[in-house]
């Protein structure tokens, strides 16, 4: 276990630096990256341009860029290029909104893809079973950003049963906290419902014809205990697997187009901005943040994987 | 005169697909009693396995049909709901199965699998099924059986867990126990010991088994009585010396010279059965094994029925319209009992 451990910690090094480096290099070649300008503004003479230019370093090579640059972002002092912002600490702030967004919904996609994937696999063919596919096709196909911008406009604006946009904290006020978060934590959900529920669904008739499902029954153990024990129990590893990644990605702020429109301060926004504004430093954190988060959560997969399925063994 | 232990009539499975109806098991009948071995041979497709999964009631699906009736207990178990067969199910009869690795749940440590069978059945603690489970597991002759509960299936060799599997289809002394190929996937040494125990077992818990195999080895080692079928039929049926002594049915004849014997010398050509069993969708009509049938007449396009036609065996029944003298002559090929190869003269 400590050897596993050891060696996911030093990939994740390796990993982080790696994702630095294509991240920055693929500044360098893009063709309209031009930093010093966009710093110094849209009215600005040649002589402003470069005198900024040196002042941020531009001018120096790009391994040199690199390196004052990585310095920067660990020891904390960062600096965005568009408002001036120290980058570390906007993620610190924005972190927990990020958190707020992401971990009920994915508590509520992960319970509502079991349930709909069960009933589903359990009436198959029946009514129930194709309503719930048909819709999961839907959930998965329909684009984010227009998922949460329908649901903003008939539930926010047209019937005004939920705030407009805005984000309230959880300490401040636990009931706002939630009202002002339900539509977007509807928005990410349903799209990974609908994936979720069919691969489980897929999991779990496949799985009704194993050996052992038969043995099962032929015990005598009612439909319920053979399903829940033997059927559901055993189908589930892929679906950890899937959301391993999936919540990992979304801690690293994935869900941008939803905190986007809704207005929620969160990872996400800042990472689109920068996108937007073509602002290395937050995109570089962004980056090296969300590959940290997969980084961890792959190895914990591994590690939940082992304690679930006696016959794997932990390997690096 | 008692009634049997089990008794099966006139039992019909088909299922409808889309290319037609397959009859899998075409009138089958037979009795079992407590303390007998009823082996069931034929080759894959010949209906022995569907005939005993719907017996447990495993072959139940949407496009599967019944008919004929399977009486245990006084109950039927063909026309038996689901809360009545998941009563009788690991009780009353019990099933093993032919591959023990992948018929044990690899996830689940092998002490709660046998537990599980006892506590589904028996309100009793789980500490208490646990103990069971131990014993039942130092019964069927795995060491160490108080530490070996919380292994896991995939820690054993397949000799053990095919033992695991026959300890708790035992543990709660089934009046009926079902091996359905049990030993053919493991070497033949552990089959010896595997049938041993099965052996011992029933007749420690006076069950009656019902085998089902292709081995005619396996048939002559442990069976009492034996039953042969094919295309979904029974062809014949009666004890062991009987099937294997005065085998009256083509079939069987072939089944037989497919051996090969330790005690003679080795055949230039191993004799099968020429052709292909026919496909369940289109079944021939008349004698079902008239198509290959190198002894096939006229009567054979009328369907013989399953009758005792040795005088002195009302319990030998076959379905083969040769008379009983032309069926001792026509057996004998090449000095032993077997099918005879080609044309025949009729």
């Amino acid at each position: 276990m400590a050897r596993f451990v050891v060696r996911r910690m030093a990939s994740a090094i390796l990993l982080l630096f790696a994702v630095s480096i294509v991240v920055f290099g693929i500044f360098e070649v893009i063709p309209s990256y031009n930093p010093a300008r966009a710093i110094a503004g849209r009215n600005a003479t040649p002589t402003t341009v470069a005198e900024v230019s040196h002042k941020f370093g531009f001018d120096k090579p790009v391994y040199v860029q690199y390196g004052k640059t990585m310095e920067l972002i660990f020891t904390g002092q960062v600096i965005d290029y568009n408002d001036n912002l120290n980058v570390d600490s906007q993620f610190a702030q924005r972190f927990p909104v990020t958190v707020s967004l992401v971990v009920p919904a994915a508590l509520l996609w992960l319970v509502a893809s079991i349930v709909l994937g069960s009933i589903s696999a359990v009436r198959v063919g029946g009514f129930a079973d194709r309503g719930i596919m048909v819709a999961a096709i839907l959930g998965v196909s329909i684009p984010v950003f227009l998922l949460a911008a329908v649901l903003l406009y008939l539930f926010a604006f047209k019937l005004p049963w939920f705030p407009n946009t805005g984000y309230v904290p959880l300490p401040d006020n636990p009931a706002q906290w939630a009202y002002h978060l339900f539509l977007p934590w509807i928005s990410i959900a349903i799209l990974s419902i609908g994936f979720y529920s069919r691969v489980l669904r897929s999991n779990l008739l496949d799985m009704v014809n194993e050996d052992f499902v038969r043995t099962a029954r032929a015990k005598g153990l009612t439909q319920r205990q053979v399903f829940r024990r033997h059927v559901l129990r055993n189908s589930m590893m892929p679906i950890v697997t899937m959301f391993g990644l999936d919540f990992a990605v979304l801690l690293g702020g994935a869900a941008l187009v939803t905190e986007t429109v809704f207005n929620l301060p969160g990872i996400g926004q800042y990472e689109a901005q920068a996108i937007g504004n073509l602002d290395v430093p937050p995109i570089l954190v962004g980056a090296m943040f969300t590959a940290f988060f997969v980084v961890l959560f792959s190895a914990l997969n591994d590690i939940v994987y082992a304690l679930l399925d006696p016959r794997v063994r932990l390997t690096g | 005169m008692t009634e049997p232990l089990l008794d099966v009539q006139d039992l019909q499975v088909s299922f409808a697909t889309e290319d037609g109806l397959v009859r899998a098991v075409d009138g089958v009948s037979f009795t079992l009693e407590r303390g007998e071995v009823l082996a069931i041979v034929g080759e894959s497709g010949s209906g022995k396995s569907v005939t005993v999964m719907t017996l447990m009631g495993l072959t139940r699906s949407p496009n599967a049909r019944f008919a004929g009736s399977a009486r245990l207990h006084g109950g039927d178990l063909i026309t038996a709901s689901e809360q009545e067969l998941e009563r009788v199910r690991g009780r009353e009869i019990a099933m093993i199965f032919q591959d023990p690795i992948s018929s044990l749940n690899p996830v689940q440590r092998i002490g709660n699998q046998i537990a599980e069978q006892i506590l589904a059945h028996e309100k009793v603690s789980k500490a208490e099924a646990l103990d069971r489970a131990a014993d039942l597991m130092g019964r069927v002759g795995i060491p160490r059986a108080q530490d070996r509960l919380r292994a896991y299936p995939h820690e054993f060799s397949g000799g053990m867990r095919q033992r695991v599997m026959i300890a708790m289809a035992l543990s709660l002394s089934p009046g009926v126990l079902i091996a359905d190929e049990p030993t053919t996937a493991l070497d033949v040494t552990i089959q010896a010991q595997i049938l041993k125990e099965i052996r011992q077992l029933s007749l420690e818990s006076d069950s009656g088994v019902i085998f089902v195999t292709h081995d005619l080895g396996v048939v002559a080692d442990i069976a009492d009585r034996v039953l042969v079928m094919y295309a979904g039929q029974l062809v014949e049926q009666g004890t062991l010396d009987e099937i294997f002594y005065d085998p009256q049915h083509p079939y069987t004849w072939g089944l037989m010279g497919s051996v090969t014997r330790v005690d003679r010398d080795p055949p230039k050509r191993l004799p099968a059965i020429p052709g292909q069993p026919p496909s369940l969708l289109r079944v021939p009509a008349g004698c079902h094994f008239g198509p290959r049938c190198p002894h096939a007449f006229d009567r054979c396009h009328e369907v013989p029925p399953l009758e005792p036609r040795v005088p002195g065996s009302p319990d030998h029944l076959d379905r083969c319209w040769l008379d009983l003298a032309d069926k001792r002559t026509r057996r004998e090929v090449g000095g032993r009992i077997g099918l005879a190869q080609g044309d025949v003269i009729k």
